[in-house]
């Protein structure tokens, strides 16, 4: 008696372990058959056109750093935050890597408004045009990028703020910066920054090359899947973001994850602005707005809880890869709008949204019928 | 001798309201103080047509959208939640308005009517996500935030859409008592709000439902309609401030109407002691919020200061008004104090 009730207890649990493990990739499993609806439809649409491989690299090529911000928040999100300053930093950063390269990195205007900067600019003019080697510009804008995210996380976790709050409060403060560098887009010129890294690729088939930046967000991704899957950091994100109370009982160190997280973010944010450069050959502190955002809807789309705990490194990939496919089938259009883009994905992530609360609705039906 | 220390503490307790509200206000009356004695012509007044014009009507004037927008975002803060669309659907508002009053012999009433119905709608969606389907608030309205300028460019055909009906125009630049009309409109939505959430149960309701939801539903509170109702209202708000910042510039654009007014309602509601958490809720430290944040915007302009950069000041001054109310800076500055007292 005691021994069948045992195994049916079993039973349930074993059951439910199935259920819970398919209920998770249920996302995932929508996300991936959206990116192929949507490749197909394209490709039955637009013929050749759409099929051809350069449409396919350009896509990873339109949103490498789209990719690479998304996966550092999709980090943020899992372990239950949010980092709205992703925009911003992507901002700042590619206007620094430009003023380095290019300028003395000191705003004209500024300059042009005050005669005692502008004597003393004179002055010390030998320091301040002193050109950064571009390797040196990228790692200080990196080193910089994460020490931001860092300050970012420390406010949160030592003074108990909203992420929220901080991480908008950081996107004000981030692009009022960049315009302190320079108040207008920069075209880079540097030679080593144009001709050497930027022509860095992987030739695929005749006249279609892997370009740099993809291969930037490939090495981005893979790193981010190992991080995510296979470290005990990573372990530690996913633990906080179901239950911070629990992991902090557990013994996970709450507090350092979760600076470590939004230093992570703010690397990969410091990132995408270097790949910015690579793409757009510029730096723009007025780029971007609303990035943060597009971010945000990748990861979504890509099956990730906003609330935390639940969600793939890979899906926000395939999310990335969903944005840029509607961007192209509306370009390959030609009749319909740009802001139709916008529509289009926020009914997305309100379809995703459906989908993960019909999951986690089944899921604790499971849970609570197993249980009683 | 800690004994001591704390019992003199106790008779400078404030009342909750007032400790909460003390901060912004100290705030804000230190921004005013650093602007009389260094910023040149802050508080000069001056009397053109029967209209004050200054500064400081300014500040009211601009001002007056994100107090719009902040009294209905105490309320949704309030409960728990968060609308992050109301920028995109103050553009909406905006576009409705433009896009009716130029149909030839459409009623006034009519186009004011049909913008803010949009709205109420805009914020029936949010409700209904929220409230009904109970989706985390800040990816529900996140829907409506993306979309919303999409639906406002449709309406518009990705036109600015100009008008010059006087009487649409006036709701932006027009002038009551002396005042930009905007500051009447704020004021008159601010009495509605106090009364109805002061002076009923309405209030209670919403803070209890922020405070604890499971609480609440067992003292019959339905916090499915209290949500709903939050919702609803911080849309119709939206859509005010919409016809209003249409009005002020005479023209619908879609891009740039309300374009980051959330984030500063938001800031502002925070700022005047509302916790993003839900519960407590303070109508006039939203009010005080909102002017704080205008008056540092123009402090910068008056200045000199670019309006790019204008935002680095400003994240500084929220995120130290946000540190000093918070209970852990509190304890460390407790700490300081003590260790000075035992050494």
């Amino acid at each position: 008696m005691t021994q069948s009730a045992g195994n049916t207890t079993l039973d349930y649990g074993r059951e439910r372990a199935r259920m819970r493990i398919a209920s998770k990739y249920i996302p995932l499993l929508a996300t991936a058959s959206v990116v192929v609806i949507l490749y197909v439809y394209g490709c039955a649409a637009y013929g050749p056109r759409f099929a051809s491989l350069r449409v396919l690299v350009d896509l990873f090529k339109d949103n490498a750093f789209l990719g690479v911000a998304a996966i550092g928040a999709t980090f943020v999100i899992l372990s239950g935050g949010i980092d709205l300053s992703v925009g911003a930093v992507v901002a700042f950063t590619s206007i620094l890597i430009a003023a380095f390269c290019e300028h003395h990195g000191v705003n004209c205007d500024y300059l042009r408004r005050s005669p005692d900067a502008a004597v003393a600019f004179y002055r010390y003019r030998h320091l301040a045009t002193h050109h950064l080697h571009p390797l040196l510009a990228i790692g200080v804008s990196l080193v910089l990028g994460s020490l931001f995210g860092a300050l970012q996380g420390c406010i949160i976790h030592f003074y108990r703020q909203p992420p929220f709050l901080v991480t908008l409060a950081g996107m004000f403060f981030a692009r009022g910066m960049g315009f302190v560098i320079h108040p207008q887009s920069l075209g880079i010129k540097q030679p080593f920054y144009i001709a050497f890294l930027n022509d860095i690729k992987i030739p695929l088939v005749a006249g279609v090359d892997i370009p740099f930046t993809v291969m930037c967000l490939a090495v981005v991704f893979l790193v981010a899947l190992f991080i995510a899957h296979y470290t005990r950091f990573g372990r530690a994100v996913y633990a906080i973001g179901d239950d911070e109370q629990s992991a902090t009982l557990m013994g996970l160190p709450a507090g350092r994850t979760k600076i470590m997280v939004y230093t992570l973010a703010g690397f990969t944010s410091a990132l995408a602005g270097v790949v910015y450069t690579f793409y757009m050959q510029s730096g723009d502190p007025a780029s971007c707005i609303g990035f943060e955002l597009d971010a945000i809807a990748a990861v979504v789309i890509g099956g990730t809880l906003l609330s935390g705990g639940v969600g793939f490194v890979g899906g926000t990939a395939m999310g990335v890869l969903i944005l840029g496919l509607i961007q192209n089938l509306i370009i390959f259009n030609g009749k319909l709008n740009s802001w139709w883009t916008r529509i289009a994905v926020g009914l997305l992530v309100l379809v995703f949204i459906a989908i993960q609360n019909v999951v986690t609705a089944a899921s604790r039906r499971t849970t609570r019928a197993a249980a009683g | 001798m800690k004994l001591d220390y704390a019992q003199s503490r106790q008779p400078f307790a404030l009342p909750g309201w007032l400790a909460k509200l003390i901060w912004p206000v100290a705030a804000l009356a230190l921004l005013l103080a650093f602007n009389l004695f260094f910023t040149k012509q802050f508080f000069k007044l001056e009397i053109r047509d029967g209209h004050f014009y200054g500064c400081l009507i300014d500040i009211l004037n601009r001002g007056s959208q994100v107090m719009l927008l902040s009294l209905g975002m105490t309320l949704v803060l309030a409960t728990g939640g968060v609308d992050l669309s109301v920028g995109a659907v103050m553009a909406i508002a905006g576009a409705v308005a433009a896009e009716m009053i130029n149909v030839p012999a459409m009623p006034f009433p009519l186009v004011i009517a049909a913008a803010l119905a949009i709205s109420v709608l805009a914020g029936v969606w949010n409700g209904l996500l929220v409230g009904v389907f109970r989706i985390q608030p800040i990816v529900a309205t996140l829907v409506l935030m993306v979309a919303g300028r999409g639906v406002a460019q449709l309406i518009t055909g990705g036109q600015y859409t100009t008008f010059t009906d006087s009487r649409l125009v006036f709701l932006g630049n027009g002038h009551f008592l002396g005042l930009p009309f905007p500051v009447t409109i704020v004021a008159v939505m601010f009495a509605i709000t106090a009364i109805l959430t002061r002076k009923t149960a309405l209030g209670l309701f919403v803070e209890s439902v922020g405070d604890n939801e499971t609480a609440s539903h067992y003292a019959g509170i339905s916090s499915r309609t209290v949500k709903f109702m939050a919702y609803v209202f911080a849309g119709f708000c939206a859509g005010l401030a919409g016809i209003v910042a249409a009005a002020n510039i005479k023209c619908a654009d879609s891009n740039h109407i309300g374009l980051f007014l959330e984030l500063d309602a938001i800031l502002a509601v925070v700022v005047g002691g509302t916790a993003l958490a839900g519960g407590r809720f303070y109508l006039f430290g939203s009010i005080v919020g909102a002017l704080l944040i205008q008056t540092l915007t123009t402090t910068m302009y008056m200045r000199d200061v670019s309006p790019e950069v204008a935002p680095v000041p400003k994240a500084i001054v929220i995120i130290l008004v946000c540190l000093i109310q918070s209970p852990a800076f509190h304890q460390q500055v407790r700490k300081l104090f003590t260790r000075k007292a035992t050494a």
